[in-house]
């Protein structure tokens, strides 16, 4: 049985964080409910309470909010804006995302710690973003982090698996769900980091960027699931084509 | 009797002076490029590429690149759309001052201008700036005339101390100040700082620039790199296309802001292209003119030379020109634009810089960026 993501003590059934500041606002009902996201995270700073074209108004109630630090530079900016999202009742659960660098947007891990263990005090469900290093991963789940979330590529990207090693050994060694986030470019390449054993995917941009919005959300939602069940089933052994038959090295043994 | 002018490579006197070889380096690289030299081969071949270089930027704004603007704008929409996703941000404009102390032979503002003059009161500007925030804006960008007498920093940072209480990401578009002035003007509540060129043709900048402290050329040029050891968290950058050789300024103006991100590399850039209309019966006659094609060009080079910068879309062009550039190039788009001092609220102070093209309302523009299939973005900034 696919067995719920727990972060930070709470239960979901889907696997698919979904993105929401790449396209209309008027849709997001609809991409919600064809990817089956049960948490969608928003970039605080586009929240316009009381204004127009609010994005908190289109976020489905169901829904749990992840409201991301983007536009925070270092540590002490993410921590302010967190506790402005939890000012503006968007719950405690944060996305923490420290970027000081406009071409890459490179999170910065080092700044992501520091913000990460001030945040985890006060009692947020801290979801960092970082770029994906064993030692940093480490140090983030000793911060109290309650998920990591690698990058795959930078974000926006579309270019998909570009940091898959370094991924997998943070699936391999560490025991906080890890949520791939960033770069992936398409259903199969989010389906491919499930079979490896992620705990989640997240994705913005290569739903936004799709013709038919919604229907991309589908087949995300439907690869992440894939991907999880083989990942559950086990995958099965696969040849290696490239082996050449030759003399055994282990041929000389007599008994 | 002849005066003699102010030397324009000649810092005056309290003009903080920033140690770097930035505008050299770029001067240089302007000089020697020359867009002639480049064919369709080349055009194609930079068109096929995933991130160009500074060279590949040249191409695309050479003459040889021209007959390619449909590939061109066909490689720029993804790379919007990567960026900012379908997002076009909304702002309008408040002139708070017109008085300006420069003699700049191209701008309705100059000193020798015979124009009404005026500067907001704050009472003036408390009205103005609640009938710009009731039309839903949350960006505002505040500008003055170039008068350091008349809308001294002070004045500003009053303004945007006024504005910050409505909105949520404030602007200047002042004349430039020292790190320390941008400081203050950053604690005030503003963090986007806009400051153009107008041409990075030393030669041409001095014949254009008669008098006035905006005729030396490195302190503007250095405006930015100021802003953002001030603190600000962005910075624009342009050039008045078709005051001089536009495909040259065009070029400095990438360089410029490619080399600013690089040795500032947090800061966000943005890109203004306001140009110089042709006269409708003298369109052969100047290999200076900025069409609409020329415009076109010199925005997706902007784009693909810096697909994560910002560009903003001038009032200055038609309503089927703005229409047409957002979500293509364009990702910032003004409304319910008035170029005078007020005339949001209160009735015009004193006289418009220049013409506006799209006089369209807040929401005109709104249902314009919805029914292109667009989400309009009010606000996008958050201030910690």
């Amino acid at each position: 049985m696919n067995e719920q993501l727990v972060i930070g003590g709470h239960g979901f059934q889907s696997r698919f964080i979904l993105g929401s500041g790449k396209f209309s606002l008027k849709i997001m009902k609809a991409v919600v409910e064809n990817g089956g996201a049960e948490i969608i995270t928003l970039a605080l700073r586009r929240a316009n309470i009381g204004g127009e074209e609010n994005i908190l108004e289109h976020i489905p109630k169901n829904v749990t909010l992840l409201p991301n630090t983007s536009g925070a530079r270092n540590a002490e900016e993410a921590v302010r804006i967190a506790r402005l999202a939890r000012a503006m009742n968007c719950g405690d659960f944060v996305k923490v995302e420290v970027i000081r660098d406009s071409k890459y947007l490179m999170p910065d891990n080092y700044e992501t710690i520091k913000a990460t263990e001030i945040l985890a005090k006060e009692g947020f469900i801290v979801m960092p973003y970082m770029y994906p290093d064993l030692n940093v991963a480490r140090s983030l789940v000793d911060a109290g982090a309650a998920a990591v979330m690698p990058l795959a590529a930078p974000i926006g990207s579309n270019k998909g698996l570009s940091t898959k090693d370094f991924i997998q050994i943070l699936v391999d060694e560490i025991d906080l769900p890890i949520i791939v986030d960033a770069g992936i470019g398409r259903p199969s390449q989010a389906c491919e980091v499930m079979e490896m054993g992620a705990d989640a995917v997240m994705c913005n941009t290569a739903i936004a960027t799709a013709k038919n919005v919604a229907q991309m959300a589908k087949a995300f939602g439907q690869a992440i699931e894939a991907g999880r069940n083989a990942y559950l089933a086990g995958l099965g052994r696969v040849l290696n084509h490239t082996a050449e038959a030759s003399s055994p090295l282990t041929g000389f043994l007599e008994d | 009797m002849t005066t003699q002018k102010t030397n324009p490579m000649e810092y005056s006197e309290g003009m903080e002076i920033i140690d770097s070889e930035m505008m050299d380096c770029i001067l240089k690289l302007v000089e020697n490029y020359d867009y002639n030299q480049y064919t369709e081969a080349d055009v194609k071949k930079v068109l096929n590429k995933e991130q160009l270089t500074l060279e590949d930027y040249g191409v695309i704004l050479s003459p040889a690149a021209l007959p390619h603007l449909e590939e061109m704008a066909r490689k720029a929409v993804p790379e919007t759309r990567k960026h900012f996703g379908n997002g076009i941000c909304l702002f309008t404009p408040l002139y708070i001052s017109n008085y300006c102390e420069n003699h700049c032979i191209y701008c309705g503002f100059n000193c020798k201008n015979k124009i009404r003059r005026g500067k907001l009161s704050f009472a003036e500007m408390e009205e103005e700036l609640k009938a710009i925030a009731e039309t839903g804006l949350k960006e505002l960008l505040i500008l003055t005339g170039e008068s350091r007498h008349q809308s001294g920093v002070e004045y500003i940072g009053e303004a945007i101390k006024l504005a910050a209480n409505y909105f949520t990401n404030i602007g200047i578009e002042i004349y430039p100040l020292n790190s320390d002035e941008y400081a203050y003007l950053h604690e005030c509540g503003a963090d986007f700082v806009s400051v153009y060129q107008e041409t990075y043709n030393i030669n041409k900048y001095e014949q254009v620039h008669l008098s006035g402290s905006k005729r030396i050329y490195p302190y503007r040029f250095y405006s930015q790199e100021r802003a953002l050891l001030g603190g600000m968290r962005g910075v624009a950058f342009g050039a008045l296309l078709g005051l001089d050789d536009f495909r040259k300024d065009a070029y400095a103006t990438g360089l410029h802001a490619f080399f600013i991100q690089q040795k500032y590399p947090q800061a966000e850039i943005a890109f203004s292209s306001p140009r110089l209309r042709p006269f409708i019966n003298n369109a052969d006659n100047n290999p200076n003119d900025v069409h609409e094609k020329q415009l076109l060009q010199v925005m997706l080079a902007y784009r693909l030379l810096m697909p994560y910068a910002g560009i903003t879309i001038s009032t200055r062009e038609r309503a089927g020109f703005r229409d047409h550039v957002i979500g293509m190039v364009a990702t910032k788009i003004s409304a319910g634009v008035s170029v005078g001092v007020g005339g949001h609220k209160l009735e015009e102070k004193a006289d418009e810089q220049f013409e506006i093209s799209d006089p369209r309302s807040v929401p005109e523009v709104h249902h314009m960026i919805i029914s292109k299939g667009l989400q309009p973005v009010y606000t996008d900034y958050i201030r910690v």
